[in-house]
C-alpha cells in the first residue's frame, strides 16, 4: 500500500516539475520584458512558442499515447484559427470585454476542431500505420484547400458563403467580407497575449496529463501497447481511439485560435503538411509520450531558426543538421548508453565529494 | 449446470480445416484440459470462443446465452476472459496499470471527471487500486506493482496476464499454455495458484497445455484435439490410456 502512494506521487511530481518550469520561464520572460532586456525578435516569438508547444503536446496524445501516426494535425489548427477569428471579428463590437470574447473564441475553436476530429477520426481510425498517416495528411490538405477558396461575408440578411469570389457573395451595400479566399482573414483583434498563451499551454498540458492518468487514458495506452489484448479485456477500441483523436484535435484548435489572434492576417496556406510534419518532429524529438519533452523541443525549435537567420542561405541546412544531431543524441543507443554512463559517473562523483565533506 | 456449451464449431483458413465440428460442454466450476499436438487447432478454438475469429459454422452458448458471432469486447463483457500463448501484456505500463485496465468495465467514472479530477475520480481510483492490489497479492505480484510489466521475469509475466484476465471478473477463464517456458518449480507453483483462484473467484476454467502429466494432475476432464477434430474426450485416466491418443502423441 505504501508503494501505491509513491506511484501517485511520482506522476504528480513530474507534472509539478513541468508546470513549475513553465511558470519560471514565464516569470523570467516577464522580468526581461519589464526591464526592457528582451529583444523585439524574441518578444514576437513568445506567443508562437506557446501555440507550437500546444500543438506538440496535443499531437503527442495521438502519436505518443494512442500510438497512431497522424500527419494532418495542422488542419485542426487551421479550423480553430478560422473559427476563432470569424467569431472575434463578428463580435468585436457586440462583446466589448476582451476576456469574455476571447474565452468564447477559444471554446468555439476547440469545439469546431474537436467536431471535425470526431468526424475524421470515425472515418480514418480503422486504418493502420502508413495508411492512416496518408489519409490524415489528405484530410489536412482538404481542410487547407477548402478554406483557401472559401469566401464568407455577412450583411443584414445573415451569413453568405461562396467558393468563387467576393462578388458572388451578393452582399448588400455595407455588408462585410470576413474571409477572402486565399487572402484569408485580416483585422482579427490581437487578443492573444503572452500571459493568456501561457495559461492555455498550462491548461492543455494539465488536460492531457490528467486524461492519461485516468481510466480513459489507461484504455488509450492499452490500445497502443496491444490492441488485441485490450479488446480481450473489454476495451472498446473505436471509442477510445476517437476520444483521444478528437481531444487532440480540439486542443490543436485552441492553438489555432491563439495563432489567428496573434497575427495580422490568417491564411490557410500556412497550415499545410509542412507544418504538420514540423509538429511531428517536435514530438519525436521530445519523446513519444513525453509531454515535457514536447514542450521543450517545440520552444527550442521555434527559437532556433530565428536565431540562425544570420546564416542566410545555410539556415535550413544547419537547422536540419541540428535536428539530426539532437535526434541522435536523444535516441541512438550508443548515445543513450554514453549519457547513462555519464550521469551515473556524475552521481558517483557527487556521492564521493559528499563523503569527503563529512 | 452448463457454463459453456459449444456445438459443431468450425473454421477453415483457405483449404485448411483448422477446427472442424468442435463440440464440448464445460460444467460450472470445472477445470477442463484441452490438449493436442502442435497445430491441432487449440489456440484457434480459443480465438473462436473469444470472437477474434468468426466461426464458419456452429454455436457457442455461455451460461445459457448465445454469444456466437459477438465481438471480443462483447464476449468479454458476457463473461469470458483469456490469456495468450505468446504473452500480450501492455508492455509500457506498470504491473498495477495492467490489472487496472482489466478492471475497466467494472469500475466506471467519466472521462470528464478524470480530466477535471472530480470526486468520483478519486473515489473510484481508490477502489480500483484496492481491488487491483487484492488480485496482485493472490499472484504474489503486489511487491512489483510499480514495475514496468515488460521488466518482469518471464514467469511473472504469465501470471500477470492471468491476473489481468481475472480483473475483468469472468465466469469462464481460458488459459493458453500458462506454464509454457516455466521451470518445474514455477509450474508447480502456478498450478497451485490456479487451484486457489478457482475457488476464490468461483471460476470455470478451460486450459490448453502440452504437458499431459501436468494436465492429468489438475484437470477433471480432458479433451484431445487432433487436426482440428475430437480425438478423445472424458476423464483423465480414460483419455490418457486411449490407444488413439497414445498413437497421436507418440507418432508425432
Ligand atoms: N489466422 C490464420 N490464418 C491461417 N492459418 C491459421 C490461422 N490461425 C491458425 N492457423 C492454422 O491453423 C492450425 C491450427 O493452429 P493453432 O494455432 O490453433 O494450433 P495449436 O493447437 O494452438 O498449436 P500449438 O500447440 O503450436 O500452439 C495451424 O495449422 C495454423 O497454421
Ligand atoms: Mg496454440
Amino acid at each position: 500500500m505504501k508503494s501505491k502512494m509513491l506511484k501517485i506521487n511520482k506522476s504528480a511530481r513530474s507534472s509539478i516539475i513541468t508546470v513549475g518550469m513553465i511558470l519560471i520561464a514565464y516569470i523570467i520572460c516577464q522580468a526581461l520584458i519589464v526591464t526592457g532586456n528582451m529583444s523585439n525578435l524574441l518578444q514576437n516569438l513568445l506567443v508562437s512558442m506557446c501555440y507550437y508547444a500546444i500543438m506538440a503536446v496535443s499531437l503527442n496524445l495521438t502519436v505518443g499515447f494512442l500510438g497512431q501516426l497522424s500527419l494532418g494535425h495542422a488542419g485542426f489548427m487551421c479550423l480553430g484559427a478560422f473559427a476563432g477569428a470569424i467569431f472575434s471579428k463578428c463580435t468585436v463590437n457586440a462583446i466589448q470585454n476582451t476576456f469574455i470574447r476571447f474565452t468564447l473564441a477559444i471554446l468555439l475553436g476547440a469545439v469546431v476542431a474537436g467536431l471535425f476530429g470526431i468526424f475524421i477520426g470515425t472515418v480514418v481510425l480503422r486504418l493502420r500505420g502508413d495508411y492512416l498517416a496518408i489519409v490524415t495528411l489528405a484530410f489536412g490538405e482538404i481542410i487547407k484547400n477548402v478554406l483557401n477558396v472559401l469566401y464568407i461575408g455577412y450583411d443584414s440578411k445573415g451569413i453568405h458563403l461562396s467558393m468563387k469570389d467576393a462578388i458572388s457573395l451578393n452582399l448588400e451595400d455595407g455588408g462585410i467580407v470576413l474571409v477572402k479566399g486565399a487572402q484569408g482573414i485580416s483585422g482579427t483583434p490581437r487578443d492573444a497575449t503572452f500571459t493568456v498563451s501561457v495559461i492555455l499551454l498550462l491548461i492543455t498540458y494539465l488536460i492531457i496529463v490528467n486524461l492519461v492518468n485516468s481510466r480513459s487514458g489507461r484504455a488509450i495506452m492499452a490500445i497502443r501497447d496491444n490492441s488485441i489484448a485490450a479488446e480481450s479485456v473489454g476495451i472498446n477500441i473505436t471509442k477510445y481511439k476517437i476520444l483521444a483523436f478528437s481531444i487532440s484535435a480540439a486542443l490543436a484548435g485552441i492553438a489555432g485560435v491563439l495563432y489567428s489572434h496573434n497575427i495580422a492576417t490568417v491564411q490557410s496556406s500556412k497550415f499545410g503538411y509542412n507544418l504538420s510534419i514540423m509538429i511531428l518532429v517536435f514530438v519525436v524529438l521530445g519523446g513519444m509520450g513525453n509531454l515535457r519533452g514536447s514542450i521543450i523541443s517545440a520552444v527550442l525549435l521555434t527559437l532556433l531558426p530565428e536565431y540562425l537567420r544570420f546564416l542566410r542561405d545555410y539556415r535550413m541546412l544547419i537547422y536540419s543538421i541540428v535536428l539530426i544531431v539532437m535526434m541522435l543524441y536523444n535516441w541512438a543507443p550508443a548515445c543513450v548508453a554514453w549519457r547513462n554512463k555519464l550521469s551515473s559517473n556524475l552521481a558517483a562523483m557527487l556521492k564521493k565529494s559528499k563523503k569527503e565533506e563529512l | 449446470m452448463e457454463m459453456l456449451k459449444v456445438k459443431n464449431l468450425s473454421i477453415s483458413f483457405g483449404g485448411l480445416h483448422a477446427v472442424d465440428s468442435f463440440s464440448i460442454t464445460v460444467n460450472k466450476g470445472e477445470l477442463y484440459g484441452l490438449i493436442g499436438p502442435n497445430g491441432a487447432g487449440k489456440t484457434t478454438v480459443f480465438n473462436l470462443l473469444t470472437g477474434v475469429y468468426k466461426p464458419d459454422m456452429g454455436q457457442i452458448i455461455l451460461d445459457g446465452k448465445n454469444i456466437t458471432g459477438l465481438s471480443p469486447v462483447e464476449i468479454n463483457k458476457a463473461g469470458i476472459a483469456r490469456t495468450f500463448q505468446n504473452i500480450r501484456l501492455f508492455k509500457n505500463l506498470s504491473v498495477l496499470d495492467n490489472v487496472k485496465i482489466g478492471l475497466h468495465n467494472n469500475y466506471n467514472y467519466s472521462t470528464i471527471s478524470g480530466i477535471f479530477r472530480l470526486p468520483s475520480y478519486f473515489r473510484t481510483e481508490k477502489r480500483m487500486n484496492e481491488k487491483a492490489y487484492e488480485i496482485l497479492e493472490v499472484f504474489g505480484l503486489d511487491k512489483e506493482a510499480d514495475i514496468l510489466s515488460a521488466n518482469l521475469p518471464y514467469g511473472k509475466q504469465r501470471k500477470l496476464e492471468i491476473a489481468r484476465a481475472l480483473a475483468t471478473n469472468p465466469k469462464l477463464l481460458l488459459l493458453d499454455e500458462p506454464a509454457a517456458g516455466m521451470n518445474p518449480a514455477e509450474t508447480e507453483e502456478l498450478m497451485e495458484t490456479i487451484t486457489i483462484i478457482r475457488k476464490k473467484y468461483d471460476l470455470t476454467i478451460l486450459l490448453i497445455e502440452h504437458d499431459m502429466k501436468l494436465v492429468a494432475g489438475i484437470c477433471e476432464k480432458i479433451f484431445v484435439l487432433n487436426f482440428g477434430t475430437e480425438l478423445a474426450n472424458g476423464l483423465p485416466q480414460d483419455v490418457l490410456n486411449n490407444p488413439e491418443v497414445i498413437k497421436a502423441y507418440l507418432g508425432e
